[in-house]
């Protein structure tokens, strides 16, 4: 579904991203965690064709992303960035209401009005669906912006720390939701997690970056030990066992 | 709040209409025919610069992300400005004179517009927060006006007499010459922008939500300022430089309404741009008698506007 080749990305003189390639087939959860500075978000927003490839190929669905329309691409992938919500004045309604662009060019129909409600109640934000944006909270905030790319209706979804400024029972909703999104409607999700223990309890697989590059991938099970966390974060951390599942202890 | 801006738009087109049937009515007396037709001239040449002006600041304001700046604050009309006194200085006066008006301020505003997308498209791209785009603007404009100055300096005084005759705003005076292709112009504008209406309320959001929904950004951000720019120099042909009416009109239009949705805002803004150009010229040439010049008013309170919001913002 995501096709990445060689591809390399510098910055200001320096290298963000040197030789990626990768390739994330249809239908899954993959979970993109590494340092700070590892080259995480940088290439989420190549495959979103937010920034200009430099070097390398990216395809989404077999279309490459440098040159495919902007439009077209906008009914195959959703992106989801760190970014500060829009400034300009907006309802939360509204701000859901702009996913459906791509479909709609604007004028809603009955069946977007129907997606933007659905998002609207997934997220627990029909009751502030008439507040401004800018009166919410900022994990209220990021569930509407999740909420927005989730409307886009998408076959694959590119989320920046979707888990930012959610509280726990959130940050476990939007994970469950996401896990329902690809096993029930057949999406390819790929996050940048920095919480290892959701990428293990709910991806289905991890690619670890670090210095630009891929360091390790893989399913969870394989991938979190502390040899190989400390080989990516450069600190040892214990991993535990609950139910099967590893659980790393990276708080101790 | 559809029933809100729904209310607010209705009382907006009443109130234009208004004030255009008293500026027309108004102290009506001698030869009627010559008076209505000589008033009804001036009336579409108002109506013009009100909407060329409510637009392109509407426009301008969305695709600069802030709510302070117009295109004139940023230096735009003295661009216009620089474009004809270079051409009289080229030409002569007697060269600029005899040219067509038409073709003149069809260069002028080719020319505008090739200027102000080499200027603006990369600060915009480059996201230059407020204030940094503010000083540009001011640096901007002063550099263009300087320009103009030094060619002035370097005429001899009949053409300096032709050139300086086109840098005052007057609403009073009617470009007989231009009101048809500033009007053409002003139409064909205001439809396409109107026709992208939503689009330019998914700009709004930024330039990566816009991208990530599926805007090609820097094509679609380059032609709506190439509109801009064609609209300032409708306005600024016509009347002169008006600096803080689109600020103020625009600030009007969205506390009347209540939304930034452009659906509403743009006609709102229009309408209000309208009812304040007309009316106040109908107020002051006829129940003040002619006691004024409604350029000097309206950049009066503009300016207070413009402090006010600036002050307001930097607040918060």
């Amino acid at each position: 579904m995501i096709q990445i080749e060689n591809v390399s990305l510098v910055r200001g003189g320096a290298k963000i991203l040197s030789d990626v390639s990768l390739h994330i087939p249809e239908k899954g959860l993959v979970a993109m965690v590494g340092p700070n500075g590892a080259g995480k978000s940088s290439l989420l927003s190549l495959i979103g064709r937010l920034q200009p490839l430099q070097s390398g190929r990216i395809s989404v669905a077999g279309l490459p992303v440098d040159a495919t329309p902007s439009r077209e691409l906008a009914k195959i992938l959703a992106i989801l960035r760190q970014d500060p919500a829009p400034a300009s004045r907006l309802k939360v309604r509204e701000l859901v209401g702009f996913g459906r662009f791509p479909h709609s060019r604007g004028r809603l129909t009955a069946e977007d009005r129907a997606v933007v409600d659905a998002a609207l109640a997934d997220f627990a934000l029909t009751a502030l669906a008439d507040r401004f944006v800018e009166t919410l909270s900022g994990g209220q905030r990021q569930r509407a912006l999740v909420a927005m790319a989730l409307a886009q209706d998408t076959p694959v979804l590119l989320l920046d720390e979707p888990l930012n400024n959610l509280d726990m029972p959130n940050a476990r909703d939007l994970m469950r939701r996401l896990r329902r999104v690809v096993d029930e409607r057949g999406r390819t999700v790929l996050a940048v997690l920095h919480d290892l223990n959701h990428a293990a309890a709910y991806a289905d697989r991890i690619v670890a970056m670090k210095d630009g590059g891929v360091a390790a991938d893989g399913s969870p099970r394989d991938l979190l030990t502390p040899d190989m966390l400390e080989s990516v974060f450069g600190h040892r951390m214990r991993v535990a066992e609950i139910d099967g599942a590893p659980v790393v202890l990276h708080h101790l | 709040m559809a029933d809100r801006s729904g209310v607010a738009i209705a009382a907006l087109i009443a109130a234009a209409l208004l004030a255009a049937a008293a500026y027309l009515a108004l102290d009506l007396k001698g030869n009627i025919a010559f008076a209505l037709e000589l008033r009804a001239k001036r009336l579409a040449s108002l109506a013009t610069v009100a909407v060329a002006v409510a637009t392109s600041t509407v426009v301008f304001q969305t695709l600069t992300a802030n709510r302070i700046l117009t295109p004139q604050i940023m230096g735009l009309d003295a661009l216009y400005g620089f474009g004809q006194t270079a051409l009289v200085f080229s030409l002569g006066g007697l060269g600029y004179a005899t040219l067509d008006p038409r073709l003149k301020f069809a260069g002028d505003a080719t020319l505008m517009a090739a200027l102000a997308l080499a200027l603006f498209l990369p600060m915009l791209r480059a996201r230059l927060d407020m204030t940094l785009m503010l000083l540009a603007g001011v640096v901007m404009g002063f550099l263009f006006r300087s320009l103009s100055a030094l060619l002035a300096r370097l005429m001899n005084p009949n053409d300096f007499a032709i050139a300086s005759a086109a840098g005052f705003a007057n609403f009073s005076v009617v470009r007989g010459d231009l009101l048809l292709v500033g009007a053409v112009v002003t139409a064909v504008c205001a439809v396409i922008v109107w026709r992208s209406r939503h689009i330019l309320d998914v700009l709004a959001l930024g330039q990566d939500h816009a991208t990530g929904l599926g805007l090609e950004w820097r094509p679609t951000v380059g032609a709506l300022l190439a509109l801009v720019s064609a609209l300032v120099a409708v306005s600024t042909a016509l009347v002169g430089p008006v600096v803080f009416l689109g600020l103020v009109v625009v600030a009007l239009a969205e506390r009347l309404v209540g939304t930034r949705r452009h659906a509403v805002l743009l006609p709102a803004s229009a309408l209000v741009a309208v009812t304040a150009l007309v009316g106040g010229q109908a107020a002051l040439q006829h129940g003040l008698g002619g006691a004024g010049e409604l350029a000097m008013v309206v950049e009066f309170f503009g300016g207070l506007l413009f402090l006010v919001l600036l002050i307001a913002s930097a607040r918060r």
